[in-house]
């Protein structure tokens, strides 16, 4: 990690942490300038980095849609929507670069393999409910994990999960709509949202990450409040959540041991094949390489754009200075 | 016993040139926003990725309202999903130039930019025609289109005058879209019948008024006007190219599967 004339030692001072906890603890907002802890960087600038590029290859499974969506509204309906999920990658993009990193590098990491993003991202879109299935589950589910990440302790996330929040609801609302039209239409798309929701729950369920036993970071991040919340208490309250919605238009999970325990009040569900998770998040789920292919050909094709934007402006200043 | 006639109609007669007119606005965008919503996802940078996600959302806004006013105004009970997925090839009654394949960069945005040249100049007539629902359609597309003139021009100046790459890439583009651009200022029965009702667009005065912006951006962009050639017409009867087809199967595949239902 580079030196930064704000930031004191690498090897963090005792003291300046102990303040740093204190201001945590009080519940204080950390911003760009202010001191804080070498690990506390690098853990925000892990989670902010992924988060961004789950956004940016979020736009592949669903932009797979946009030229078939089968009616104008929902056409229009899914481009918007990928376009807000561009512009989160953006506005999160730009919240890592307060971090000391900047967008070229995080991008890098993401093109050459290194970064990590959802895994859910690696399965692929085979029918159109998938499209109602991902607004209604991803979605729903990211509202879950960003609703806490509102409160994170870092300021600019935590800001930009306010703003994005809003718009994920909204892209929630407009999956569940998909998702209970075709549950209420002809056999044929019934039968193809049930088809979507079997495929889609797991890795759905997937999405908040490994039981807290197996989450190694999961105690000095809930200290720093960095998370929240346990990976295993939001997924619950996600399925909580969506049990309900389900059930309203006639749909089933593909999970014979879902079933609500009175005592807690939730929705307990089957053991996660977690050994395809670590598949998934090894490189070896359905769509890895064709979605990070994608992104290279898109990076690769686009250099030249690049390029030619750069050119141009360099040309502009040195006219402007000319004139001057 | 005589053999059957195999002489037929040189013309067909249209019935309602309204509608008919209307679908050729409406077809223009919702084509054209079709192609350009096909770089969603994959664009140069994530800003021009939202700018492009934004100027195919405007376009596929602007058909599905214009085709929505065709439906009504042919009375037949079609709406504009029923116009947009369930007519064929022939039916459609887009200019040419932009039911083309999406290209690279270079071609998406030089025919952007040729297009919505001639876009805000339609739209600025039509926004004081008196058939009312179509004039306001046109005010709002107008601002619109003003929007994507200015993005298209912008980078029309960034390829032209930035990389030797670049540079040839937009001239390439250039060069392959010109003969399709005359398409755009044929007038015809279709155009007459509307005038009478009120709908006045002077096709040759807004060539002109196109041809001092085209040359304009072209020239500022340091690349050269195509010579006069050859050219390429016959969208607003229903004969396309070869790739019209192909968009349309992609575009129609699910709904024409599914006859009858709602999304
Ligand atoms: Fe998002
Ligand atoms: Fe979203």
């Amino acid at each position: 990690m580079e030196q930064k004339p704000s930031k004191a030692a690498a090897t963090d001072d005792p003291a300046l942490v102990a303040a740093f906890e204190a201001r945590i603890a009080a519940g204080e907002s950390i911003e760009p300038k202010d001191w804080m802890p070498d690990r506390y960087r690098r853990q925000l600038t892990r989670m902010m980095s992924q988060h961004a590029h789950s956004e940016i290859v979020g736009m592949l499974p669903e932009g797979n849609w946009i030229t078939r969506a089968p009616s104008l509204r929902r056409k229009m309906c899914l481009i918007a929507k990928v376009q807000d999920e561009a512009g989160h990658g953006l506005y999160i993009y730009c919240g890592t670069e307060t971090l000391g990193t900047d967008r070229q590098t995080l991008v890098e990491q993401l093109l050459d393999g290194t970064a990590k993003y959802s895994s859910i991202f690696n399965y692929p879109t085979l029918t159109w409910a998938d499209i109602g299935c991902i607004g209604w589950l991803v979605d729903g589910a990211a509202i879950v994990n960003q609703t806490v990440l509102a409160k994170a302790s870092y300021g600019p996330y935590a800001r930009a999960m306010i703003r994005i929040c809003k718009e994920e609801n909204f892209h929630k609302r407009q999956g569940y709509e998909i998702v209970a039209t075709l549950a209420t239409g002809t056999p044929a798309q019934k039968a193809m949202v049930q088809d979507a929701l079997n495929r889609w729950w797991w890795p759905s369920l997937m999405m908040f990450g490994p039981s807290d036993k197996d989450s190694p970071n999961s105690a000095e991040l809930l200290k720093w409040r960095v998370k929240r919340k346990t990976n295993d208490e939001l997924r619950q309250r996600f399925v909580n959540l969506t049990v309900p919605q389900a059930q309203a238009v006639g749909l089933t999970f593909p999970d014979p041991d879902l079933k609500y325990d009175e005592a807690s009040e939730d929705w307990k569900f089957g053991a996660i094949d977690w050994d395809e998770f670590f598949e998934v998040i090894k490189g070896n789920g359905p769509c890895n390489q064709d979605r990070i292919a994608a992104r290279r050909k898109a990076h690769d094709e686009g250099q030249w754009v690049r390029e030619a934007s750069a050119a141009y402006a360099e040309k502009n200043a040195a006219r402007s200075t000319e004139a001057a | 016993m005589t053999a059957p006639s195999v002489a037929g109609k040189r013309e067909e007669i249209i019935a309602n040139p309204l509608f008919e007119y209307l679908l050729r606005l409406g077809d223009d965008r919702l084509v054209l926003g079709h192609r350009m919503s096909e770089w969603c996802g994959h664009g140069p940078i994530l800003e021009e990725d939202i700018a492009m996600a934004n100027i195919a959302l405007d376009l596929v806004g602007q058909g599905s309202a214009l085709l929505k006013l065709a439906g009504e105004t042919e009375g037949a009970g079609r709406d504009e999903d029923a116009l947009a997925y369930f007519r064929s090839e022939p039916e459609f009654r887009n200019a040419q130039m932009l039911e083309l394949p999406k290209g690279d960069f270079a071609f998406t945005m030089v025919r952007q930019f040729l297009f919505d040249a001639f876009s805000v100049l339609q739209w600025d007539a039509l926004a004081t025609c008196t058939f009312a629902p179509l004039a306001g359609i046109a005010a709002k597309a107008l601002k619109e289109d003003r929007y994507h003139l200015r993005h298209s021009s912008d980078w029309m100046l960034r390829m032209g005058d930035g990389t030797e790459e670049s540079h040839a890439r937009a001239q390439k583009a250039l060069n392959h879209l010109w003969r399709f651009t005359g398409e755009l200022f044929e007038s015809d029965a279709v155009d007459a019948a509307v005038h009478a009702q009120g709908i006045v667009v002077d096709l040759a005065a807004i060539q002109s008024r196109w041809q001092q912006t085209v040359f304009d951006v072209v020239g500022r962009a340091t690349l050269a006007v195509p010579p006069a050639g050859a050219t390429s017409s016959g969208g607003r009867r229903g004969r396309h190219t070869e790739s019209l087809g192909h968009m349309l199967a992609e575009m129609q595949i699910v709904a024409r599967s599914h006859p009858g239902a709602k999304w």
